[in-house]
């Protein structure tokens, strides 16, 4: 089973992102691979462990992709691939999408995973995207895999709904994007840091994948710092914790939120 | 030409969750800012009930989307199913709540009609041909300003629209439209229903939540008391606090949150994560027990009304967000609480 994972770069979880001359910065803070997308990475490989083949890993982006792209590989994808081209400029979610569709087409795997979402954004929808440009079936936030059956050539997966969750028999190629109780990512490996250091990641333009740069249709004209939340903590003591605990009900009475 | 306002009711097998319902309130301001309606669009069967709801809630039209293929929850069924009503009606703006399945079918539904999508807006405005909406980036660090060429599909945030209170005996024509839809590529073979109780996470009013401080009792709870292994009784110790924390949560008919460092402990289960890799939440009150507020927590409730933390640490940066604060151990704050409420007859538990 071939499998392409696509991974996006992002700040730091623990970055300071703020709006300076309206625009977004994050200091010096180091770029990642997106946490939801380490899931989605140890799922591959756990998907080729399981069923055999071998797992690549896409990105869409400029230079700083390769520090997600890196961390892939040292996690265990066997081959990287990076897709940029000056004419995609501010491309959005299903901008992303379309291009991604096309690298699919190229590669043709017989399973696409993704990230849940990319915490920069926080969009969420290009992984739906892609499985609707391909006319594949789309599964997100896959907990668990099950049996494949070579006959059918499906794959029996497990989702979160917020409600249950539910058990799919898939045909593949499908797409699917990984929730946290999947497994906890592995981590890089001395090994696999040595090669992914030493790895030649190709850069693929529009034209190697024989399209043009998509529309954006979303524009984002502005940026702004959320107002300061002003609250002042107010501190309750007392001579008890019963007494404590008095005082914040009257507290939480007068807030109305009890 | 009138504008037409889709908004699609989200629910698992005919039971809509809350948020559903808020779209409304977003299609109301766009509809009455337009001049046009609100039409609610349910996929799915067994939807009667939910399309009376609509009615009541606010729609002034209802289409019922109905086919075999639509028994169970798929993003490409029920995705595909919006897409060929869309071609059908030529809807003005499409909105969805922004739950799990709410996105899916955004993106599966924009991808198909070529339409700009604008995912977990707080406030959304038509103007000029033109959707303008807000949203947080960055787990909120930062907002903002989007905007798309109508048509165009729009999901709102949970919690930050109210949905519209039923009125009784209010009527709308419903109509049912039966799509044209291809063998599906995945089957359903069932549902693991979790056993919860109270409400969600995502939706709850209040909640309860803790950390790691959850395992730091001043005094071992007997039932680990005959735990030697440290770990093991660490494990044992959480547990039972966290049962205690249940307890409160109950009795405040709230939600039982945690911090990702108690999830990896082991010491709750994953649903349970709040924070910027869990879950994001943003109730009325949020009380955080033994959580020291790491800026990944925050990103995931900040936006609460009110926050409480209880914390033996007064430096601990949770208190920079907090209204109320008790420098104080949990295991006496939260048992004092409980009794508190259940003096006063205010524990619904
Ligand atoms: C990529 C990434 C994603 C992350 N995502 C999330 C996320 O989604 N959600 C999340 O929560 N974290 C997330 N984190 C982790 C985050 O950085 C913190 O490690 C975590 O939130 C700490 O949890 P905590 O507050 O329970 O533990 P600690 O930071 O250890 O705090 C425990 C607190 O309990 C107090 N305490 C101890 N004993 C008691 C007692 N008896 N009574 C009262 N107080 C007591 C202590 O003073 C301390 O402040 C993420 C981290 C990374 C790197
Ligand atoms: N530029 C990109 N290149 C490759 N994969 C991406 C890119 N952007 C998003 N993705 C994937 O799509 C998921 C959801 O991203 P988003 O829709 O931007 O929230 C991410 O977790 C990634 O797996």
């Amino acid at each position: 089973m071939n499998i392409l994972v696509g991974v996006k770069v992002v700040p730091d979880t623990a970055a300071q992102v703020r709006v300076e001359d309206g625009r977004v910065t994050w200091g010096d803070a180091p770029l990642v691979l997106n946490p939801w997308d380490e899931f989605a990475v140890e799922a591959a490989l756990q998907a080729k462990e399981k069923f055999g083949g071998r797992v690549q890993v896409l990105s869409v982006g400029d230079e700083s992709a390769l520090e997600a792209l890196r961390k892939a590989l040292a996690m265990g994808c066997q081959e990287a691939i990076r897709i940029h081209d000056p004419a995609l400029n501010n491309p959005d979610a299903l901008a992303t999408a379309r291009v991604l569709a096309a690298a699919v087409q190229k590669l043709q795997p017989d399973l696409v995973i993704f990230g849940r979402q990319a915490i920069d954004g926080d969009t969420a929808l290009t992984p739906a995207a892609v499985a609707r440009f391909l006319g594949w079936p789309f599964v997100g936030l896959v907990t668990a895999f099950g049996d494949f059956d070579q006959a059918s050539g499906t794959l029996t997966v497990t989702r979160n709904l917020e409600e249950a969750k539910q058990v799919l028999r898939v045909r593949l190629p499908a797409v699917f994007t990984i929730a946290k109780e999947f497994a906890e990512p592995r981590y890089p490996t001395f090994l696999g840091i040595r090669k992914a250091n030493r790895a030649k990641i190709p850069v693929w333009s529009l034209a190697d994948l024989g399209i043009q740069a998509p529309e954006a249709r979303v524009q984002w004209p502005e940026v702004m710092q959320p107002p300061k939340r002003e609250v002042q903590c107010e501190f309750i003591t007392g001579e008890t914790p019963q007494e404590i605990a008095a005082k914040l009900v009257d507290k939480l009475i007068e807030e109305k939120v009890l | 030409m009138t504008a037409k306002i889709a908004v699609v009711v989200d629910h698992f097998q005919g039971q809509a969750p809350g948020a559903a319902w808020e779209p409304f309130t977003a299609a109301r301001q766009v509809a009455s800012a337009l001049a046009g309606e609100v039409v609610a669009v349910i996929p799915g069967t067994d939807t009667e009930a939910l399309a009376q709801e609509a009615a009541a809630r606010g729609a002034d039209r209802v289409i019922r989307l109905e086919h075999p293929a639509l028994a169970d929850y798929r993003a490409a069924t029920y995705g595909e199913a919006l897409a060929q009503l869309d071609a059908q009606e030529g809807f003005t703006l499409w909105l969805f709540p922004t739950t799990i399945r709410g996105r899916e079918m955004a993106a599966w539904l924009a991808a198909a009609r070529n339409l700009g999508v604008l995912p977990d807006v707080f406030q959304v405005e038509v103007k000029d041909g033109q959707v303008e909406a807000i949203r947080p980036v960055y787990a909120g660090k930062v907002w903002s300003r989007v905007t798309t060429s109508l048509p165009a599909v729009v999901t709102t945030r949970v919690r930050a629209f109210n949905a519209p209170e039923p009125e009784a005996g209010r009527e709308a024509p419903v109509e049912t439209f039966t799509p044209d839809l291809a063998e599906p590529a995945s089957d359903v073979q069932g549902y693991e229903v979790e056993e919860r109780e109270g409400p969600r996470l995502t939706e709850a009013r209040i909640i309860v939540s803790g950390g790691r401080g959850v395992a730091n009792a001043p005094k071992v709870p007997d039932p680990c008391a005959g735990v030697t292994d440290p770990k093991e009784q660490e494990l044992c110790i959480a547990k039972e606090g966290f049962k205690m924390l249940g307890e409160l949560a109950r009795a405040l008919g709230a939600a039982l949150g945690a911090s990702r460092a108690a999830v990896d402990a082991g010491y709750i289960s994953y649903d349970h994560q709040v924070g910027q890799t869990g879950k994001v939440v943003s109730p009325d009150l949020y009380i955080a027990f033994g959580i020291s507020g790491a800026i990944q927590h925050q990103a995931g409730m900040r936006t609460s009304k009110i926050i409480v933390a209880v914390n033996t640490d007064p430096e601990a940066p949770i208190f920079k967000i907090a209204r109320y604060g008790i420098v104080g151990d949990l295991w006496e704050i939260a048992p004092a609480l409980l009794e508190e409420l259940r003096k006063r007859s205010l524990a619904k538990a």
